[in-house]
């Protein structure tokens, strides 16, 4: 068994090794936040156009009034944040 | 489903990581032999435990996705798998660190435990390019979970036989002998591994929440396109 390493030397081995795990785990981390982030801000884009669309729901007729302006705008909105 | 305790659960890990890397520089004697260079045994061998342990417990969740035909018993071997390969990514890094500084060398070749690990954490780096080369869903679940077994199953058969193989350069911590540990270093050591272990179901249960949410989310964007066809069929009908 070879001698100890000096304690200014294994430092740095030691440092290095704690340093791997950690960034293992933050860089992890870091990219299950930017996809729960993703899916954050498409939900809210779909909330926006639910809420768009349910005072319409409401009052059928006038829906109906106004048919191509609002599947255009719905088809439209739908499709913007597929990634 | 997957959130359920995850907040008590992340905060044990956080209080408890904290504790174990106290107890590893405040705590913990210096080792006789090898100094301050022993400090990487408590983050290197807890890692690989929780890592070998999550590829069977993958392999476990195989099963039941096979008996059960529940999708979402796939997902969980999926994401276990997937963590214990990153884990086993940390123990291959920290190992060939603490051989530089311990034994001279990044890697030897001709020593069991080593050259075992790697085979290991070389079949499970197939389960990916075996999983999302398959694009029908059902497929892909049944195939994953039959080598998720396969391959669970040679965890314990392989670390049965690196014990039989003959000691040369690495230690065997888990010897029939190995109970040396002086009470500190042990209790040092326990710690480190139920913290370990408690950041895996952590970030399990993370990732699992995250899947989870995005899989609803293109159910519900699937199903808002749909109806918003078939009001524009409805209305180019009138």
């Amino acid at each position: 068994m070879p001698p100890a390493l000096p304690l200014d030397e294994a430092g740095q081995y030691v440092a290095g090794a704690y340093v791997v795990f950690l960034l293992l785990i933050l860089i992890y981390v870091a990219i299950i936040g930017a996809k729960v982030a993703r899916i954050q801000r498409q939900v809210s884009e779909l909330l926006e156009l639910t809420e768009e669309d349910g005072p319409e729901e409401g009052r059928s007729p006038s829906v109906h009034a106004r048919p191509d302006a609002e599947s255009q705008h719905q088809t439209a909105g739908l499709e913007a944040p597929r990634r | 489903m997957y959130s359920k305790g995850f907040r008590p659960i992340a905060i044990a890990t956080v209080l408890l990581t904290a504790v174990a890397f106290g107890l590893v520089f405040f705590y913990a004697p210096l080792d006789g032999d090898q100094g301050f260079i022993q400090k990487i045994f408590y983050v290197h061998v807890p890692m690989a435990i929780v890592a070998l342990c999550g590829f069977v417990a993958g392999g476990i969740m195989a099963i039941k996705h096979l008996r059960t035909g529940d999708r979402s018993w796939d997902m969980r071997s999926y994401v276990a798998i997937h963590l214990s390969i990153i884990l086993g990514t940390g123990v291959l890094i920290t190992g060939a660190i603490w051989a530089k500084a311990s034994w001279g060398h990044w890697w030897l070749w001709d020593e069991p435990v080593l050259v075992s690990f790697l085979i290991v954490f070389l079949l499970y780096c197939v389960y990916y390019p075996l999983r999302f080369s398959i694009e029908d869903r059902d497929r892909q679940a049944r195939y994953s979970s039959v080598f998720a077994i396969a391959a669970g199953a040679f965890v314990p058969i392989n670390f049965v036989a690196v014990r039989l193989a003959e000691q040369i350069t690495h230690p065997r911590v888990l010897s029939q002998t190995g109970g040396s540990l002086p009470g500190e270093m042990r209790l040092t050591f326990l710690v480190c591994l139920v913290a370990m272990t408690l950041l895996f179901v952590t970030l399990w249960k993370l990732e699992l929440t995250s899947k989870q949410a995005s899989m609803q989310l293109k159910r519900l964007r699937g199903r808002l396109e749909l109806r918003a066809e078939e009001r524009a069929a409805m209305q180019a009908s009138r």
